[in-house]
């Protein structure tokens, strides 16, 4: 239940933003980061960003994730 | 990229293993660590003198018995859509479920996140919508943003159920409780929200290590071997893994937000009993947006589930697979208690994959 997944940020209206979190675009809210850009990735639980991360280590996770295989499912985003 | 790979960390936890010379028993408190421990077979990696133990980590496991029954009474209730995350919806009553109300017409929906809920009650301005606020500190600062959302939006019949729970006084409980731990690995993404500082009190309070750890096999592995090292060394204190997520101060703007709708109360946990200063109430400014005394829901006297030892798996004393019920009379397809229900479960996992 604390999964959380890396995403990147494509599209920002006030505390609404789109993501991208592995070719899906979802809906994500920014409340609880500061200072997030369009491009920026963060860090996704439960449908909001809990944290802003160096894309450096978010491709790092999501490298780690593809060699797992781990299926982009509901369970993986919750 | 990682520089090593799970084989180097592997030799180095076997060579760490040998100079420590003893048993030794690390305890993940976090249900996802729990599913990635298991699906990788870590178990069976390790050298047998360094045990796996899986502690009060799954959200829906450690929800006391007594609160699933009130979630069963709000339920019934015909004016009543229920919104919860996935796995709390199979977890066993006395006589019942939310899935099986479901199947008698309770209007009960499986959501991604607490915002869906809120958008459900702004279209559904006819019915009370009950979000169930279950989770760690992970999830209850999206919850409290919520909840403020819905205040500003001046949404009425958008209320919750709240049952969070606060990681760090259970794992004091489950050591004063007398389990032999020499480390925990802590769980990366409350450590996101919290920051590794944290645990720091409690792992000089009982001279451990605990180290915050990524998700993946190789960060598993990893924070296993910052924890051996540690150990083998005699150093207490908490330590980073999973650096790229996880900062020593974690997120303050999450934790403000938390802690502007809700406040630390005592809290009744599976297996645990009652912990001083485990949980999450709403601050009494938000109080109308409690299910509970929205709904006037009655207190209902302590239940446990008759053999079912999903609480000594949950204070680490037992490995699921020592429950004489495990694989017989419960399994994911019968469960008879939540270890087995949550995908996140210590018992489901167990049964999974193994180990």
């Amino acid at each position: 239940m604390c999964l959380a997944i890396p995403a990147k940020v494509t599209e920002i209206v006030g505390v609404d933003a789109m993501v991208d979190i592995l070719g899906n675009v979802r809906p994500t809210k920014l409340s609880l980061v500061d200072d997030v850009s369009v491009g920026d990735y963060v860090l996704i639980h439960a449908g909001y960003a809990i944290q802003k991360l160096e894309a450096q280590d978010a491709l790092e996770t999501l490298a780690l994730f593809e060699e797992m295989g781990a299926a982009l499912n509901e369970d993986t985003l919750a | 990229m990682k520089t090593r790979s799970p084989d180097e960390f592997l030799q180095t936890i076997h060579t760490l293993a040998v100079k420590i010379g003893r048993r030794v028993r690390l305890m993940e408190v976090c249900g996802t660590h729990t599913t990635a421990i298991a699906r990788a077979g870590l178990r069976s990696t390790l050298p047998e003198s360094i045990e796996l133990v899986s502690g009060p980590g799954c959200p829906v496991c450690v929800t006391a018995q007594r609160e699933i029954e009130r979630m069963l009474l709000l339920a019934r209730r015909s004016n009543v859509i229920i919104c919860t995350f996935g796995d709390m919806i199979r977890v066993p009553g006395v006589d019942s479920s939310l899935e099986q109300e479901r199947s008698r017409g309770a209007d009960i929906r499986v959501v991604y996140s607490p915002d869906d809920a809120m958008h459900i009650a702004e279209e559904k301005t006819e019915k009370e919508i009950v979000f169930l606020a279950v989770g760690f500190e992970t999830t209850a600062p999206g919850i409290a943003a919520t909840v403020l959302e819905a205040v500003e939006k001046k949404i009425k019949n958008f209320s919750l159920f709240v049952s969070h729970k606060l990681i760090t006084p259970a794992m004091e409980a489950v050591l004063h409780g007398g389990a032999s731990i020499d480390g925990f690995i802590t769980p990366g993404h409350v450590s996101v929200v919290l920051g590794s500082n944290e645990f720091t009190p409690l792992a000089e309070k009982f001279t451990i290590p605990c180290v915050a750890t990524g998700f993946e096999p190789s960060d598993v592995l990893e924070g296993i071997a910052m924890l051996l090292e540690a150990i083998a060394e005699k150093r207490c204190g908490s330590f980073i893994q999973y650096v790229r997520a996880v900062k020593p101060d974690g997120n303050p703007r999450a934790r403000e937000i938390l802690f502007r709708v809700y406040e630390i109360t005592d809290a009744e946990w599976r297996g645990l009993g009652i912990i001083p200063q485990s949980g999450l109430r709403l601050k009494k400014e938000f109080s109308s947006l409690d299910a509970i005394e929205r709904f006037s829901l009655p207190q209902i006297p302590p239940v446990e589930l008759s053999d079912c030892l999903c609480g000594d798996v949950l204070k680490g004393n037992i490995h699921p697979n020592e429950c004489p019920l495990f694989g017989q009379a419960c399994t994911p397809r019968t469960p008879v208690g939540p270890c087995m229900v949550s995908s996140e479960g210590a018992c489901a996992a167990r049964y999974k994959y193994g180990g």
